[in-house]
């Protein structure tokens, strides 16, 4: 491989990589922005995502699914789209439960108590992920162990999209993330600009208290951001699992570690910086496996965080915000 | 709003349910019946939880069937068996923090006459010195890092610092990584290959291993055109791949476990359309790892160096082994059953000869009985512990994945 095609697929890798980080951050952003929580349970959110979406596929029957002859490639999409859906909406539902039954009667508790709170139901979240591994279907290895990282089948074709003499591996996985994720950020990105709805969270996320004057429903806008951040945790949690074909109750640990230094990379509170952020990530990730060496990734990552918070405290595209008192 | 707050109550009652219920699923053999309170107790340390279960429950199955051939006892007194979790869901691996428990555990209860344990390498690492501390025998099934036991593999002040009583209390029956390492290397060159990609799991047991294979290859002729360690959480390998694409590899070597996430670099190899071969160590040897991997990863691709034979081709004792095995659990034997089942054959000989003897026995006479051991007619064959505490059985086999079960290819003695 010559170094331009070297550097060429880690783009294509680090970009992945990279759109599904952004969309789990999104999730973080998008609630701090509006109740100023670090909600760490939406690493959490996005692995059950990830354990209804094998559930679904396990139960419409493995062999439809794995052989895609069987009722022709274009039958995986449509599974691909249906998953995205399925699992965004399950993610967005709980995403607003636990703000009903956890977050709500915490509003005005001090911040540390919800983020405690956060914590906990995070914990909550990982051992129903635990138990769920151990459900009696073929797809968990008939739930003989619970803890094992499950097998995901492969729902689109593994050819390289490029031709199978180039040295760049390009495959229709790689472009699915491109397919399902950028629609949805430039959904997202629409409906806070245009809708009604979306100004009310604008307006929510400067002045709760003036929004409120002004006649908006806070409650609704609250529990929308936390549909729609849930969903989009939903959603990345499907491409993750088609992507890297595994998934596992701990999966959730690392895509929210991943998400949230994005988000605060990006500036926490604004979209376009958790887009931002998220793709950088997966960027800076991709190149110092390929230029450094993977044992120093992890080192990397952070050291970029660091520096940008020493030279722009509220991130890349975050803007100086008042301290409320 | 008090009707909202009354719906709530029972949401949280259910939640706090099923927390209490996991909780109390933990602690294995803490209940306790008092009529065998003059037992004499074997305890095993293995990581129960995680993708290790189905390989560490073939294990205690092995123990269990060693203990039943005797009988359950040892002359008058009851022998018991309590298997032991070292693993925690938080990690899905071996947690340091339980196995200093269960070490400490092991050193509380007066009945504990012998620890069989551990699985991982770096498990053993904390469970060693507090064992030979209290003087209690420690028999591994399953540890291959060759610098528990021998000077000049690992760090300098290894392995006295795990020996502070000053004699040998740790005894393992199976092949340490030296052999397996070099093992892996000249099979690697008899396959052809000309350049191998290094990595390790940057764990005791991976790296060590991974080590052996690398220092061996550059003896051989073999060329290492890269090292990395890897991390075992991330959520995949592509990357990485496109870098060992680039150095020109034919083969990666990979030192790490199925707990180690070996699975997804195995599938990261296809994905990353790598033409090169892969080979990995014993702690891959499980049908976990072909499960977790997925066999078309595998096939006609990977191998996987295992200390010793597969349970159906032992002869001898071995032999009865698998077919008692199999008519007791109905299922064939994960390749460490055997291992289980010889480290508990070997304490309850020395426990058996004790008692012919007219001795009592304590931890210290156990200790000292099991350490003789010379000759021993097991299952694994006849061996005996040399004077670091190792087998002194040499065999170890080379396995590839067929049909999504494990197949051999070569047994080098």
């Amino acid at each position: 491989m010559s170094e331009t095609e070297v550097f060429m697929q880690q783009v294509i890798y680090g970009l992945s990589n990279g759109m599904i980080i952004a969309l789990v951050a999104l999730g973080y952003t998008m609630v701090y922005g509006i109740v100023e929580l670090i909600n760490f349970a939406h690493g959490d959110v996005f692995t059950l995502g990830g354990f209804l979406a094998l559930t679904i596929v396990g139960a419409l029957g493995a062999a439809a699914v794995i052989d895609p002859n069987a009722l022709g490639e274009s039958s995986n999409w449509l599974l691909l789209f249906g998953l995205v859906i399925g699992a965004g909406l399950f993610c967005g539902m709980l995403n607003v439960g636990i703000d009903r039954v956890v977050y709500k009667p915490l509003r005005r508790a001090p911040k540390l108590t919800q983020l405690v709170a956060a914590i906990g139901v995070s914990f909550i979240l990982v051992n129903i992920a635990l138990f769920w591994g151990g459900a009696p279907m073929e797809v968990f290895g008939d739930g003989k162990a619970a803890a094992a990282s499950k097998d995901f089948p492969e729902l689109l074709e593994g050819s390289n999209l490029l031709g199978e003499e180039s040295n760049v591996v390009l495959r229709m996985e790689d472009l699915a993330i491109f397919i399902v994720t950028i629609p949805l950020m430039i959904g997202l990105t629409l409906f806070v600009k245009k809708t009604r709805l979306g100004r009310g969270m604008r307006a929510t996320a400067q002045n709760p208290i003036a929004a409120r004057l002004m006649g908006i429903d806070t409650d609704r806008v609250i529990s929308a951001t936390f549909l729609i951040g849930g969903f989009l945790g939903g959603a990345a949690s499907v491409m993750w699992s088609v992507y890297n074909n595994t998934i596992s109750f701990q999966m959730g640990f690392r895509a929210g570690m991943d998400a949230f230094t994005a988000a605060v990379l990006g500036g926490i509170g604004s979209l376009p910086g958790a887009m931002v952020g998220g793709v950088l990530i997966g960027l800076i990730r991709a190149m110092s496996d390929q230029y450094i060496e993977t044992r120093w990734t992890n080192v990397v990552v952070f050291s970029v965080l660091i520096l940008i918070l020493v030279f722009r405290p509220s991130g890349l595209l975050g803007l100086k915000q008042r301290e409320k008192v | 709003m008090p009707l909202t707050s009354l719906c709530r109550v029972p949401l949280v009652l259910l939640l706090v349910g099923i927390i209490a219920s996991m909780v109390s699923c933990g602690g294995p053999g803490s209940e306790r019946d008092q009529s065998t309170d003059d037992a004499v107790r074997i305890v095993s340390s293995l990581p129960r939880t995680g993708s290790a279960n189905a390989q560490t429950t073939s294990m205690v199955n092995g123990i269990k069937m060693a203990v039943a051939e005797a009988g359950g006892k040892i002359g008058e007194l009851p022998l018991v068996y309590e298997d032991w979790d070292d693993a925690s869901p938080q990690r899905g691996n071996w947690d340091p923090a339980i196995e200093a428990q269960n070490a400490d555990k092991a050193i509380a209860d007066e009945s504990v006459m012998a620890y069989i344990g551990t699985y991982n390498s770096g498990a053993a690492k904390i469970s060693m010195p507090k064992l030979n501390a209290a003087g209690i025998v420690m028999v591994s099934p399953a540890n291959t890092a060759p610098n528990l036991t021998k000077p000049g593999f690992g760090e300098s002040n290894e392995p006295a610092v795990y020996r502070p009583s000053g004699t040998i209390s740790y005894f393992r029956v199976v092949p340490t990584d030296d052999v397996q390492g070099a093992v892996a290397a000249d099979f690697a060159k008899e396959l052809g290959v000309r350049k191998a990609f290094v990595l390790n799991d940057r764990e005791v047991y991976g790296k060590g291993v991974a080590g052996v294979f690398e220092k061996r290859a550059e003896e051989i002729g073999l060329e290492v055109v890269g090292v990395d360690g890897v991390d075992a959480k991330a959520p995949n390998y592509k990357s990485l791949i496109t870098k060992i694409k680039q150095s020109g590899a034919e083969l990666v070597y990979f030192g790490g476990t199925t707990q180690t996430n070996a699975g997804q670099l195995a599938k990261d190899i296809v994905a990353g359309g790598l033409d090169a071969k892969l080979i990995v160590p014993d702690g891959c040897y499980e049908q976990a790892f072909i499960e977790a991997a997925g066999s078309k990863a595998l096939e006609g691709r990977c191998f996987i160096t295992f200390g010793g034979v597969e349970a159906k081709s032992l002869t001898g004792k071995g032999k009865d082994f698998y077919e008692s095995y199999k008519k007791t659990y109905g299922g064939e034997p994960e390749g460490y059953a055997v291992y289980g089942y010889e480290a508990a054959k070997v304490v309850i000989a020395a426990m058996q000869r004790i008692h012919a003897a007219g001795g009592a026995i304590t931890r210290a006479s156990v200790l000292a009985e099991v350490g003789k051991t010379k000759n021993f007619e097991g299952a694994l064959g006849t061996w005996s512990f040399d004077e670091n505490g190792d087998t002194t059985n040499r065999t170890m086999s080379v396995n590839t994945v067929k049909d999504g079960a494990f197949a051999t290819v070569k047994v080098v003695n």
